[in-house]
């Protein structure tokens, strides 16, 4: 048989903040399921298999926490798997719960992903509790520093991303950071983490969760508000390291983004799509994804962004939720790209809805910037032109 | 609802032992070349690939990201993960196949549980808040679990020896299976030896409970059409479903498995067992056979464990891929037409999954 249509018919996610301290795990996924329902019109009882995402158990220290938050997500009696893939997790989680549909097993489907910082110590997750780790931007700050050196880009197109992503935040009402005054002269200021990474520059560790309730065309026709159709999906992962890769344009990314436009139609990325959620954790991924997607060519991706291309208002905005770099709730950033984009079609972004939004992508990457999750969103099934 | 009949074409897994050397990653490549050099194919034709492994078993994060290597990752493949048991995993590549774009999927299931201590281990994978603080491990949760089926008048503790021997004996023929550190000798076959010995968490011993092991397993999946052009002895999947049930021990009947039940019935069992010839059943305690049997509704001429089971042996991770392995292979191998494999996640049988498979009609 060959794949059914799929659509979102409903996204929740939690008000993110350092440390939701007024909710347990049960309540902080709890809160972003019941959203979604309501975005979908339906109750609990509708939901036929829940799919759930997270990144390392070790950053809460709960092994396999979906068999604990099995009754807050109103799992018991139904099918419910646990994803992990790394950052891209929550994107992989969304893309698995929308090949459910798809597949025709089931009509309408509950996909959560989350992470409650605040409750471990990401930074002794990721090094295994065994050693001082060097975080995240550790490991992604060569590569940065690759990108600088291989398209002569100045050294403002970090601070840029990083004050365009909090402006947009105060958009949001659900992100983390509000940091009313941003502005370039703050970043640069801001003390240097990673050189050449800055305070600033980086994402923030965040309590949150996102949900999206995923449905047929029947699930899509019974929801009181619009759909956004899924008319594409493609994962890409390949290995960690090894002689010969290119770190700052990982083939995987490549490979990822061509499948996923050969998909649905589209040859002309720029163009065809109106508005990018992408992982950005880190100021400078922002250039360096425009370009590993192919949305920009070598050395132009810190061009659109230098020319305000990405800006809310641009011609191709990223990230005008606010992105990751102002929401980090590890395991549901991917997932809240996804809903992010879904909303932008939608029509349902409220404040930091793009004007004419008809064809959305939803991106997140994760390990050594080797795994990688995509889709593309429609207001319609045949949005793509 | 989905209509194909994926196919199981190629398998492999290696050796079940207390603690190995060998890296996980290791452990992979030789369950995953076996799984293609049985299928025939070369890595390349593989259009999905889904693996389950679990952090918490080797105490770092991203285990699965090394396993990678096992999967050869280059040039860049579609693939996904699952923390939990590679039979999920296996049913994630069997959602995915199901679209038609893909002929072949590649399913591999590991662990290396000698880093741990299950009892230290275990307590961490319950509610943080009520649960994990009490300490309970997994042989006091099966512990209570058989005292329930005991008060329920169904079983005794003679029953629970009377699997455990049958398991030993059957393992003892399977060169996969672990050797158990008493051996399979006249003793352990001996129901009344059995009965003799200490509790380790009454009323069950320690022939009772599954013993951690280090171990992978991988399976090749593809679409009927390719499957018949590979072999002419497939073995297709008639029906796979997974159901949960609550967490909390306290508001279940641990005496049964009603979600065992509705996953078979969803999966197309039928009544009675359906007909099938041998069942493997990922058991951790000789109590839970009994239970997953009354649940599935296995008469007592179905051939239960032939190959000794997760008593025998339990690479955690990779234990419920193996079942479905062994079932596959008494299908391949003529011994039934029709076997039915279970697997399991989480504690006293919280997460259960059926998978029913069949040869050419």
């Amino acid at each position: 048989m060959s794949a059914r249509p799929v659509a979102v018919i409903g996204v929740g996610q939690t008000h993110h903040k350092k440390a939701r301290a007024d909710v347990s795990m049960i309540g902080l996924v709890r809160e972003a399921a019941e959203r979604a329902l309501a975005d979908a019109g339906c109750d609990w009882a509708d939901i036929d298999a829940v799919v759930l995402g997270k990144a390392p158990d070790a950053f809460e220290g709960v092994m396999q926490p979906e068999l604990f938050l099995a009754d807050a997500l109103g799992g018991a009696g139904k099918p419910m798997l646990r994803v992990h893939t790394a950052g891209s997790v929550g994107g992989s989680t969304f893309i698995y719960g929308s090949h459910l549909v798809n597949a025709g097993i089931h009509e309408r489907v509950l996909t959560v992903a989350w992470e409650k910082q605040s409750e471990g110590n990401a930074q002794w997750g990721l090094a295994g509790g065994r050693s001082g780790g060097i975080g995240a931007g550790g490991a992604f700050a060569p590569f940065i520093r690759k990108y600088i050196r291989d398209t002569d880009a100045p050294e403002y197109i970090g601070w840029m991303v990083a004050v365009k992503d909090r402006q947009n935040a105060l958009k949001n009402p659900y992100a983390h950071l509000k940091i009313a005054d941003i502005s370039i002269e703050k970043v640069k200021e801001s003390e240097m983490l990673w050189d050449p990474l800055r305070f600033l520059e980086s994402c923030p560790s965040s309590d949150g969760a996102c949900a999206m309730v995923v449905g047929s065309e029947a699930a899509a026709a019974a929801a009181p508000n619009p759909p956004a159709w899924v008319l594409g999906t493609a994962v890409r992962t390949e290995l960690s390291t090894f002689p010969g890769r290119d770190a700052t344009r990982p083939q995987a990314g490549v490979d990822c983004a061509h499948a996923l436009y050969d998909s649905v139609g589209i040859t002309n990325p720029r163009e065809q799509i109106d508005v990018a959620e992408l992982y950005v954790p880190f100021s400078w991924y922002e250039p360096m994804w425009l370009e590993g997607h192919d949305i920009a060519g070598p050395g132009e991706g810190w061009r659109m962004v230098d020319d305000g291309a990405t800006e809310i208002e641009g011609s191709f905005p990223v990230n005008p939720s606010g992105g990751v770099l102002s929401s980090n709730p590890i395991g549901a950033s991917g997932m809240l790209r996804m809903a992010e984009a879904a909303l932008q079609v939608r029509g349902l972004a409220g404040e930091h809805q793009v004007e004419g939004a008809h064809v959305s992508l939803g991106q997140a990457y994760g390990g050594n910037a080797q795994y990688f999750s995509m889709a593309i969103f429609g207001s319609t099934q045949d949005a793509v032109r | 609802m989905p209509a194909d009949d994926i196919a199981i074409v190629g398998w492999g897994q290696t050796p079940s032992v207390a603690s190995t050397d060998l890296t996980e990653p290791q452990l992979c490549l030789a369950a995953v070349n076996d799984a293609l050099a049985m299928a025939n194919i070369d890595r390349h034709a593989i259009g999905f690939t889904c693996s389950g492994s679990c952090d918490y078993l080797s105490g770092g994060p991203f285990v699965f990201i090394s396993n990678l290597e096992a999967a050869g990752a280059w040039p860049p493949i579609s693939e996904s993960h699952v923390e939990m048991d590679g039979a999920w995993a296996l049913y994630e590549a069997w959602v995915r196949i199901q679209h038609g774009d893909i002929d072949f999927a590649l399913v591999y299931g590991s662990g290396k549980s000698s880093p741990s201590d299950p009892a230290l281990l275990f307590p961490q994978q319950l509610d943080p808040y009520y649960l994990e603080p009490l300490g309970l491990d997994p042989a006091s949760l099966m512990g209570m679990q058989a005292r329930a089926l005991l008060d329920s008048g169904t079983a005794t503790e003679r029953d629970f020896a009377a699997v455990a021997a049958r398991s030993r004996r059957a393992g003892a023929a399977n060169p996969k299976a672990q050797t158990l550190p008493n051996g399979a000798g006249e003793s352990d076959l001996d129901i009344d030896a059995l009965l003799a010995a200490p509790y380790v968490r009454a009323p069950l011993r320690a022939h009772d409970l599954a013993p951690a092991a280090d171990g992978a397993a991988a399976v090749v999946l593809a679409t009927p059409a390719k499957a018949r052009e590979l072999t002419d002895h497939p073995v297709f999947i008639r029906g796979i479903d997974h159901r949960l049930e609550p967490h909390q021990p306290g508001v279940r009947d641990l005496a049964d498995s009603p979600s065992t039940r509705l996953a078979a019935q969803k999966a197309g069992l039928g009544a009675n067992g359906g007909g099938v010839g041998v069942a493997e059943l990922y058991a951790t305690s000789s109590a839970q056979e009994l239970i997953l049997r009354a649940a599935l509704g296995l008469g007592p001429d179905v051939s239960v464990n032939p190959s000794g089971g997760a008593l025998c042996s339990d690479p955690v991770m990779a234990t419920g891929l193996v079942r479905i392995i062994e079932a596959a292979q008494r299908v391949a191998d003529g011994t039934t037409r029709r076997a039915v494999a279970h697997a399991v996640n989480g504690q006293v049988l919280q997460h259960n999954l059926v998978c029913v498979l069949e040869g050419e009609r």
